[in-house]
């Protein structure tokens, strides 16, 4: 789709909106529909629309692999150490009350965290789905080119 | 009545949608058409009030799992193999969705405050999550601090799950010479074994 003028103008206008779109649903979530797991989908269509449009490669750039892990791991240890932040404090797992001086402050504090681990790990993970599934085409092939050269390397080695 | 008639006619679409995705066998049709279908169901959603829910299912059912299928179309055929409809699993899902009507007739009318659901613990969540917890949307505070256990678990699925399809078709960090290294240390081991 990289040849389509329309489609790469309007990608272009699209992709800050829906980035900015998900951060409003994932920190807005207290207070409207929406949270961490509906904003880490609409962060990820964000790159998945980046690398639609213009291209794998180019989608990579914005998102190396290295990513991937950092993200989907980033969230669940967010989300874990808020709730050992409870314990340490003297209270339950995942008890947020504690986490500041006022148990309703704290409960923000914490919800927010979560939402956030939440929204990281699945932003992650859809983005790291996408580039799975659309990238294996393509290792495919490299695969099947690999195995032609070792073909051709193992027939000249039959041959000396 | 006119809650009947748009709940009729989401349900009615839903149905057609679903019977139409059964008997198409270009599966680009079908992809699009469950698109089509997450998207009716996020409207049958709203109409329920489940706003939360709708939200999820159109970033996720109509969004995602759509350009999810869209890139493994790439990898399979564009038709589905022809097959007949073979009779005993079509006699099972009948029987099973009869069954299920029946059923429904004994649940509780919708939004019954009467409901069991309705007297159980969500009289505290609907106080509690003004006066202790603070925040306005109840989904939220149910989800994030009373119900946290279980988002933390459901965060851990899905961080599973991801781990699962990383290490069965990941190679995400092979370049074509990793790959190739690779494949020669299985093809030694094939060798010496």
């Amino acid at each position: 789709m990289q040849d389509d003028v329309v489609i790469r103008v309007v990608a272009k206008v699209m992709i800050p909106a829906v980035m900015l779109f998900a951060l409003y649903v994932q920190f807005h979530g207290d207070y409207g529909p929406g949270g961490g797991f509906q904003a880490g989908v609409i962060f990820a269509s964000a790159f998945v629309l980046n690398a639609v449009v213009f291209g794998l490669n180019k989608g990579r750039h914005v998102w190396p692999a290295k990513y991937n892990l950092i993200g989907i791991c980033g969230g669940v240890l967010i989300y874990g150490f808020t709730g050992v932040g409870g314990m340490v404090l003297g209270e339950n797992f995942l008890n947020f009350n504690v986490l500041s001086d006022d148990p309703i402050a704290g409960q923000h504090l914490g919800i927010l965290l979560v939402e956030f681990g939440v929204g990281l790990t699945v932003a992650a993970v859809m983005v790291m789905l996408f580039f799975t599934f659309a990238g294996r085409l393509n290792h495919i092939r490299l695969l099947a080119k690999s195995d032609a050269h070792d073909r051709v390397v193992a027939s000249k080695k039959v041959k000396k | 009545m006119a809650g009947f008639l748009v709940n009729a006619s989401l349900i009615a679409l839903l149905a057609l949608i679903a019977i139409l995705a059964l008997r198409l066998h270009r599966l680009f049709a079908v992809v699009m058409l469950s698109g089509a279908f997450s998207l009716v169901a996020a409207a049958q959603f709203v109409v329920l009030d489940a706003v939360d829910v709708a939200f999820t299912e159109a970033a996720v059912g109509a969004g995602i799992s759509t350009v999810l299928a869209l890139a493994t179309l790439s990898l399979v055929p564009a038709e589905e193999k022809p097959h007949s409809i073979s009779l005993v699993p079509a006699f099972i899902a009948t029987l099973t969705g009869l069954l299920l009507a029946v059923a429904v007739s004994d649940l509780p009318d919708f939004g019954d405050p009467k409901a069991p659901i309705h007297n159980h613990v969500a009289p505290e969540y609907i106080i509690g999550s003004e006066e202790v917890i603070g925040v306005p949307n109840i989904v939220t505070s149910v989800l994030a601090s009373y119900r946290s256990f279980d988002t933390f678990g459901e965060t851990l699925v899905v961080f599973t799950a991801a781990l699962a399809v990383l290490l069965i078709i990941g190679g995400y960090t092979r370049t074509a010479n990793g790959s190739r290294k690779a494949k020669r240390k299985n093809k030694g081991s094939q060798d010496a074994g």
